[in-house]
């Protein structure tokens, strides 16, 4: 079926057919970034879950601190960040991680501290140690809530990968930002709905690893 | 079995000791039920003998050995532990949950499967509950996995705290019979805290009241304790109806038992109206030998022979381990007021309100 008098159609089947290997490198470079920043996140967040944990007095100025980093519009903390790194995938990693501190560690000690005093009180009446009874009772109890703080980070992340167009990257977003530059609908929509994609992917993905590892909470939900 | 020597503990933070000096000597095989007013030291004085409290200065001995000079979590290993709010591990199956101590202790899992089976129909839990999470199991069955996962590395000593305080009455009613039962099969070393006084003497060998502050105001068997509070503070405590909650510890036995106006079928109606005549009752019970029939209106004793009588049979018939409580039951309820005491269908004898009375009095 031909259009007529539209020069630029709303999706140009060409266009997608010719540019699969460019799709296909914007996909993994969307995955990685968000792979890599939370991760990070993660691994930041579970020391500083550790220290709050241990340490009570200090989880106030943790979350006041990640809170304020998550405050910071992206594009201004990419802009702050050039004259320290660059402009770079470091740059981008950097603030990227820095958003999915606040949700992750608030669902570590909200998890952990979730663990029912009851629970507690019997693992050491039945004779736990006490880093038996982290391992064995604290954590895997705490899973459901740490896998949801996990999956909000990740799906906001997903959505602020494309930001990092500006910074040459972006995944997804880099279509999405050529395609504004030249009014060329077909990028912005591809752009825009494989995000949509990939986060609705990932989400669904954390959701079924939370069933997997924690049966007993199905109910619960 | 355990010995709590001036045990004392004063919580950080508080200038009151919330047990000041406790002395306390539990033997073999014994259930000790603790009980006070809120505040008394009671949950703390069992939570010091498995150090989940520890004690601030004092000696607590278990069979022989110091507690506080092995690591808590090894101590604990040899004690079962059952508390109030149950504290199954959510995120573990029922078998699991009732496997942990011997888990903990390194059984191979044939050993630890097997246990698990064994006690799931000691504590009269459905085998099929094995694969459910704790979540998917009402109130009552929860309690007694928590049981069973408490006894499951055979522990001589069981502590439990207000065990069946959470579940509704007519469970806890059944939970209480069927551990008296259980305790009296296993003969474990039992410390258990509760707050209800009849629950106190019906599981309790031995009762010790405290009062604000870990002092033990008596410690003695419940029966003495009903007959002879020691102290004010106790016959408060132990409430009104404490002549019925005596009642309810004392078998029937057969110090009180009476012959009665029961009197065998080939006996001549003149000589059975006689018998009622000196009862002073206008009813009469017939025997055939020892074997008890029923009883029969004295309106309808006339000139026939007894054997003629269509005797009607005694709604409620005790037997001498039955409580006097029971046998005061039978007494109001019954149309001729006495508890009749019969045993395998041989008439014992029975007992009349001041029978009862006499039971309690000596």
């Amino acid at each position: 079926m031909s259009v007529v008098g539209q020069t630029s159609p709303l999706i140009d089947w060409d266009w997608i057919a010719r540019n699969v290997d460019q799709i296909a490198a914007r996909t993994w470079q969307h995955l990685s970034l968000t792979a890599i920043s939370v991760g990070i996140g993660l691994v930041i967040s579970i020391g500083l879950a550790i220290v709050a944990l241990r340490w009570r007095w200090s989880y106030t100025p943790i979350t006041w601190v990640t809170g304020l980093l998550y405050t910071i519009p992206s594009l201004a903390l990419f802009a702050l960040l050039v004259p320290v790194v660059g402009l770079n995938a470091t740059n981008a990693v950097i603030a990227l991680t820095s958003y999915t501190l606040l949700i992750i560690i608030r669902n570590l000690v909200a998890g952990i501290d979730g663990v029912p005093n009851a629970v507690l009180e019997a693992a050491d009446g039945m004779g736990y140690t006490r880093r038996a009874r982290f391992w064995r009772m604290e954590v895997p109890l705490a899973l459901p809530v740490i896998i949801a703080g996990l999956r909000i980070a990740t799906v906001t992340t997903v959505g602020l990968v494309t930001v990092t167009a500006v910074l040459g990257l972006g995944g997804y977003g880099y279509f999405i930002l050529r395609g504004l530059n030249t009014f060329f609908w077909t990028q912005i929509l591809v752009g825009v709905v494989l995000s949509v994609v990939l986060a609705t992917i990932l989400d669904i993905g954390f959701l079924i690893v939370q069933r997997v590892l924690s049966p007993w909470a199905r109910r619960v939900g | 079995m355990i010995r709590l020597e001036n045990v004392r503990k004063v919580f950080p933070g508080s200038t009151r000791a919330a047990v000041s000096d406790l002395s306390l000597d539990i033997r073999r095989g014994e259930c000790v039920t603790l009980i006070g007013p809120s505040g008394c030291g009671k949950t703390t004085t069992l939570k010091m003998i498995n150090r989940i409290i520890e004690p601030t200065s004092g000696r607590i001995e278990i069979d022989g050995r110091d507690a506080m000079a092995i690591p808590a979590h090894e101590l604990r290993r040899s004690i079962g532990y059952v508390i109030q709010q149950i504290g199954l591990f959510p995120h573990r199956t029922i078998a699991q949950n009732i496997g942990t101590v011997p888990a903990l202790l390194g059984w191979d899992q044939a050993k630890i499967d097997e246990r698990v089976a064994e006690l799931v129909e000691v504590v009269g839990l459905d085998s099929e509950m094995m694969t459910r999470y704790p979540s998917e199991l009402s109130g009552g069955q929860q309690q007694r996995a928590g049981v069973a996962r408490a006894l499951a590395a055979d522990p001589p000593v069981l502590l439990m705290d207000e065990p069946f305080g959470a579940v509704d009455p007519i469970v806890r009613k059944r939970l209480q019979s069927e551990f008296d039962d259980l305790q009296s099969r296993l003969g474990k070393t039992v410390v258990f805290v509760t707050h209800d006084v009849d629950e106190a003497i019906l599981l309790g060998d031995r009762m010790a009241i405290l009062n604000i502050g870990g002092i033990i105001e008596q410690y003695e068997a419940p029966e003495s304790v009903l007959a002879e509070p020691a102290s004010d503070f106790v016959e408060d405590f132990l409430g009104r109806e404490r002549g019925l909650k005596r009642l309810a510890l004392l078998p029937i036995g057969e110090a009180h038992l009476q012959p009665g106006p029961f009197v065998d079928v080939s006996m001549s109606p003149v000589e059975a109206r006689r018998v009622m005549e000196q009862h002073g009752v206008d009813w009469l019970g017939l025997l055939d030998g020892e074997r008890l029939l029923g009883w029969v209106d004295g309106a309808r004793i006339g000139d026939a022979p007894l054997r003629g009588l269509e005797p009607r049979p005694f709604l409620v018939t005790l037997d001498t381990d039955s409580s006097l409580r029971s046998a005061l039951d039978a007494v109001v309820t019954s149309h001729a007021r006495v508890a009749v005491v019969v045993e395998d269908g041989v008439y014992r004898g029975m007992l009349d309100l001041e029978a009862i009375a006499e039971g309690i009095t000596e």
